[in-house]
């Protein structure tokens, strides 16, 4: 089997500035340079991950762990200081959904809208719209402007899109609290049929129950670091522990 | 698992600049439709303002600049230039689709930074994007001039008409290139976009825009009149008024020398030097765009 995402000692450093003003930094001078002007801090430290094609991986850790971060690495949003990633097909995010959802806009342009913005055709989206909208539930309100929507409805419309957009290789970043219950129901039967059919999923959540129903891998990452990578159930378990 | 493996691995967040653009031009496309549609909203006269907006500006100056500065050719003045409506409104609709593409493009990074931080995309698209939607709104002001020309007795020839489309070309590049180039110094500092508005504000009096360019030459004298040439929107505004402005004159005024001998292709060649530089500045910052913004 094949890898549909590489990681090689990845390691990437944020820099904490704490002023770009003028004023600070010739105060800073004056004062002989006392200090750093910035602070740096570690995010991750030599990762790498390999996922095969079809994989199910849930990235495991406490806040601030590097989990997003590496995810970001894998989307491209971000790029690596050294290291490298590699990844095959098409990489989609199911990353904050409505990201890329503007108030003014109505239900309809906003699925043309993000569709485009997640990586699809136009073609794609003329094909895929009506089951976006059916499953939704968002009916008759398409055609009205997305400011006007309850949260709920929001949140059902972007994930509806995001799950519609069917790249190879799936990222989610705790978006699966999305709408009520039933609806949380189907978005989460909606992954794991994504799962059964063969798409590579990289889940980051801190519902742990959930993560082990979907993911069979789990990967537990502290302070930027691959503390242990293997089974679900081995996984979580140390991180309850 | 029959899962087919499909492409070759590559590396996410590397963007290949503007070959980019061909492949998302449908999401440019929606973005530039998405900034139309927003633009105006729960406004009124909606649209109507791309009109409103620089009428008022025109009548502005040329009550102050034509009437009581005696730019305007009349029987008390003859040393005026003739139509200076329509001179000076040619010079007008060019820098106010220079001002409005390069203050929203110096501007598009940090306001989609949210989309920025969280997906990714050819991030050249929102520049560009603003660019184009300049364009837009250029064009309603473009229809007002052509009409001003033709009540004002205009009778160009294709190769004025092309003029006009050189002009416009040496100014949107430009407008690109300082675009990308502003958009992206604009997330490490805000004060970029202080900058550009402070480069615009100077861009409409360092053209030939209200005044004539002989005035600048009998003030400046040839050594900085040639500077004052080497300055792409100059070009552009004078390629505007050969289109625009000249053909509704008897013929007796002046054009700047080598006009399209030898500033036309410096003009083409400095915003198209500075179009490759803003393209390559924008591709050194972008990797770091998502944690700075």
């Amino acid at each position: 089997m094949a890898n549909a995402i590489e990681v090689s000692n990845i390691s990437k450093e944020f820099v904490l500035r704490h002023t770009r003003s003028i004023k600070e930094a010739v105060v800073w001078l004056v004062k002989g340079r006392k200090g750093d002007l910035s602070k740096k801090f570690h995010a991750l430290k030599d990762v790498s991950l390999m996922v095969e094609t079809g994989e199910t991986v849930a990235l495991l850790g406490l806040n601030g762990s590097g989990k997003s971060t590496l995810l970001k690495h894998i989307s491209g949003v971000m790029l690596p200081d050294s290291g490298s990633v590699y990844t095959r097909g098409r990489v989609a995010g199911l990353i904050e959904v409505g990201a890329g959802f503007h108030p003014d806009l109505s239900g309809r342009d906003n699925v043309y809208l993000n569709g485009a913005i997640l990586g699809m055709t136009e073609k794609q989206i003329n094909e895929r719209f009506d089951a976006i909208v059916e499953f939704s539930e968002i009916g008759e309100f398409i055609d009205t402007e997305v400011k006007f929507y309850s949260s709920g409805m929001y949140l059902r419309l972007a994930f509806s899109v995001a799950v519609h957009t069917d790249p190879e290789v799936f990222l989610i970043d705790e978006i699966l609290a999305v709408g009520d219950e039933p609806f949380q129901r189907k978005c989460i039967a909606k992954i794991q049929e994504l799962a059964e059919k063969g798409k590579t999923l990289v889940v980051v959540s801190h519902d742990l129950d959930l993560v082990s129903r979907i993911c069979a891998r789990g990967v537990l990452l502290e302070h930027g670091n691959v503390l242990f990578d293997g089974p679900i159930s081995d996984a979580v378990s140390r991180l309850r522990s | 698992m029959t899962t087919t493996i499909s492409g070759e691995l590559t590396r996410p967040g590397l963007g290949g600049g503007f070959r980019d653009l061909r492949q998302s031009s449908f999401l440019l496309k929606l973005l530039v439709r998405k900034e139309l549609k927003v633009r105006y909203r729960g406004s009124v006269l909606g649209l109507l303002w791309s009109y409103v907006k620089p009428g008022v500006q025109f009548v502005v100056f040329y009550v102050a600049l034509g009437v009581f500065l005696g730019l305007e050719k009349s029987a008390r003045n003859p040393d005026g230039l003739s139509n200076y409506a329509v001179y000076l409104f040619s010079g007008i609709v060019l820098i106010n689709f220079f001002s409005e593409a390069l203050g929203n493009a110096a501007r598009s990074i940090v306001n989609n930074g949210n989309l920025i931080k969280k997906i990714y995309l050819p991030r050249e698209l929102f520049p560009v994007a603003s660019v184009w939607v300049s364009a837009v709104h250029f064009f309603p002001q473009l229809v007002v001039l052509v009409i001003g020309c033709v009540l004002a007795g205009w009778h160009p020839d294709a190769f004025q008409l092309l003029a006009a489309v050189g002009g416009f070309a040496i100014v949107g590049f430009l407008a690109t290139g300082l675009g990308l180039l502003f958009g992206a110094a604009n997330v490490y500092f805000r004060d970029s976009e202080n900058l550009v508005d402070m480069l615009l504000m100077v861009a409409t009096w360092a053209s030939p825009v209200m005044y004539s360019w002989t005035m600048v030459e009998s003030k400046l004298g040839p050594a900085f009149f040639t500077l004052y040439q080497a300055n792409p929107i100059t070009v552009g505004v004078e390629l505007f008024h050969y289109a625009f402005w000249y053909p509704t004159t008897d013929g007796s005024a002046a054009m700047p020398p080598n006009l399209f001998s030898l500033w036309l292709p410096v003009g083409l060649a400095i915003s198209l030097v500075v179009l490759a530089l803003g393209q390559l500045t924008f591709r050194r910052l972008e990797g770091r765009f998502a944690q700075e913004l």
